[in-house]
């Protein structure tokens, strides 16, 4: 046996990288493990020490993260009708009463419309550019690659006072709008690399067959590329999606009142009623959700491979 | 179906002239070959038709009509690529619609469903057409690839070697059909090939390229009987013509360097006696290997006769063709 042989590895080997595995998982695993949990903590349990392993699962963390309370005096609490929904209950155990929802629901809808703005904004002109530097003649096409590329040369926060005051003059300070082409100017350098990468794989024949087929180029390009670029497409989603999501300088930076996202506003729940870490934890696990759900949705395009292997080479 | 014609076409890549001023006329219903080595220009002309590569120079005409201007879809050709260039993310039934569903034809559905069905029963796909174009085997791909032409009823087909990764049973059931296809449709086809036998019983007329230059157009007859030069005398033949020094037998014309004889135009029983080196039965031809004055001779065994390696054979040539120092034909 040569060796260059490929053999099964033994069952010791096995071992050994499975344990790896595990141990990784544990060790990266470990930390969200403690927010979902601290999330369904009482906030007693969640500063307790030694840290509780078992515990009551409780919502409060939960209700407190969307509402507003005000404390009350006992005889006020007395002198109220009895609570009418399960969360109220929980709230006056704490001798308080609701005062009205928190703005997590607006600052989460703000992510949701900032992010995927964005991110749909950052793919759509990222193929398009990526699919003319892949196959026009496109004058100065390396100097044009390099200076989008070094775009990302700085970290972007460098520029945040010129992009405060430019935002300032052009009226796009706290605005979705504004927001939403800052991460589409940040994502964008990755987008054109990324996908430019993608569709240089696919070879020009099945374009050139679909052009004598009788399609334009722009259809050859939707009907023939596109669907091949998918797995490409997916995936830079995936990046630009992740950073405008946790994005947290520039948005505590440009926004306040209508356009604060979630990672600038979960910090400030701190302040409101003492040091209510439940509530911080459940708005940070509720955060985790859709970047999760989008991965999960996209994954079977990120197995790539699947569209190789009909043009011979 | 229209005549296609080229008018001094030219062709550059860089520093390399892929096509050198290449005038040509395909006639309507005509079947040309067009035979060269690699990087002879073949598959860059079929691209020049197809619109797929501008010219530098000249023009080419589709039924009259100068087409250097319209884009690959408004000259309505179809080709077959040399790679198969199946949809990937498309069904075999999808690949072959693909043409038929175009701005272009846009085909009504049920017509789409009736050719679509015709062309897999003349390829002998059917039972493939719910496949995922990449659940293929090479050959299944091939004729996916080919069906997709014959879908259209462009002005020319342009086939790239179509059936070079066919195996040989397959090749030669693929290359009658699709003779008689073009008979039966009486489509103009231009058709690159590296093959012999399909250059010779396919086409109606066969242009031979070399370094991007057309060397000679004729019937397939005229150019292995009457070839121009050297060159085009060793495209068509196998085994390959034989070259020999013009003084090695008498007769020959003035100015010859070099005779050139086909392994049938070599005469047995007479003339210059000859060393047998190798003898190869292939079952329907005995092939002899000799060996005269220092030079290699491949020839047929005649009269059925058997030999034996050592054995010595008298030859002369018969009907041969006379080349001058540059190679080109002078008797």
């Amino acid at each position: 046996m040569s060796s260059y042989s490929i053999t099964e590895p033994s069952a010791r080997q096995k071992w050994v990288a499975g344990s790896l595995v595990i141990a990784y998982a544990v060790i990266t695993l470990l930390p969200l493990v403690w927010i979902l949990t601290t999330g369904f903590k009482s906030p007693n349990d969640a500063i307790a020490y030694p840290p509780k392993v078992v515990f009551e699962p409780s919502l409060e963390g939960y209700v407190n993260l969307f509402t507003t309370r005000t404390r009350v005096t006992p005889e006020q609490l007395e002198a109220l009708p009895p609570p009418a929904t399960w969360y109220e209950e929980i709230v006056r155990d704490r001798d308080m009463v609701i005062a009205g929802p928190s703005r997590y629901g607006e600052r989460f809808l703000n992510s949701v419309i900032i992010g995927f703005g964005s991110t749909f904004l950052s793919v759509f002109l990222g193929t398009l550019a990526a699919y003319a530097f892949s196959r026009f003649k496109v004058p100065l096409k390396d100097d044009l690659l390099f200076f989008i590329l070094s775009t990302r040369m700085m970290p972007p926060i460098a520029v945040a006072i010129p992009i405060f005051l430019m935002f300032r003059t052009l009226g796009l300070s706290d605005t979705h709008l504004g927001m939403i082409l800052l991460y589409t100017a940040v994502n964008i350098s990755l987008a054109v690399w990324l996908l430019k990468g993608f569709i240089d794989e696919i070879p020009r024949e099945y374009e050139e067959a679909a052009l004598i087929d009788g399609y334009t180029r722009f259809q050859a390009f939707y009907k023939v590329v596109l669907p091949q670029a998918a797995t490409g497409i997916a995936s830079t989603a995936i990046f630009c999606l992740i950073f405008s999501w946790n994005e947290y300088a520039f948005a505590v930076l440009l926004t306040s009142g209508t356009a604060q996202t979630a990672p600038p506003f979960i910090p400030t729940i701190i302040g409101v009623g003492g040091q209510d870490w439940p509530a911080v934890a459940a708005g940070a696990t509720l955060f985790l959700v859709p970047v999760m759900v989008f991965t999960v949705l996209l994954r079977k395009h990120l197995l790539r491979g699947i569209t190789f292997g009909a043009v011979r080479k | 179906m229209a005549e296609v014609k080229l008018a001094n076409l030219s062709k550059a890549f860089g520093d390399t002239q892929a096509v050198h001023d290449v005038t040509m006329t395909i006639a309507n219903g005509a079947f040309v070959t067009l035979l060269g080595p690699t990087g002879a220009g073949k598959t860059t002309i079929l691209r020049l038709i197809a619109g797929l590569e501008q010219p530098d120079q000249g023009d080419i005409m589709i039924g009259g009509r100068s087409v250097a201007s319209d884009t690959p879809a408004q000259r309505n050709v179809a080709m077959v690529f040399q790679q198969y260039s199946l949809y990937p993310h498309l069904s075999v039934r999808d690949n072959l619609a693909f043409p038929l569903r175009s701005p272009l034809l846009k085909t009504p559905k049920e017509e789409v469903d009736r050719k679509v069905a015709e062309v897999a029963d003349v390829l002998k796909i059917s039972h493939k057409l719910n496949n995922k174009a990449t659940n293929l085997s090479g050959g299944e791909m091939q004729r996916v690839s080919i069906g997709r032409a014959l879908v259209r009823s462009p002005s020319i087909y342009l086939m790239d070697e179509p059936l070079s990764s066919l195996d040989a049973k397959l090749r030669s059931d693929l290359r009658i059909e699709l003779k008689r296809i073009q008979e039966s449709l009486g489509a103009t086809m231009l058709y690159v090939t590296h093959d012999q036998i399909e250059a010779m019983t396919m086409a109606t007329h066969v242009g031979v390229l070399d370094e991007g230059r057309l060397v000679q157009f004729g019937t397939p007859r005229e150019i292995y009987e009457d070839p121009v030069n050297l060159y085009v005398a060793g495209r068509l033949g196998q085994p390959r013509i034989n070259v020999l020094p013009a003084d090695m037998f008498a007769g020959a014309p003035s100015g010859a360097k070099t005779i050139g004889l086909r392994p049938e135009h070599i005469a047995q029983g007479e003339g210059k006696p000859s060393q047998i080196r190798r003898v190869e039965h292939l079952g329907d031809q005995t092939r002899l290997h000799l060996s005269l004055e220092g030079h290699e001779i491949v020839t047929l065994s005649e009269n059925r006769a058997t030999y034996e390696a050592g054995d010595t054979l008298a030859i002369q040539p018969r009907n041969p063709l006379f080349f001058d120092a540059s190679g080109a034909r002078i008797a």
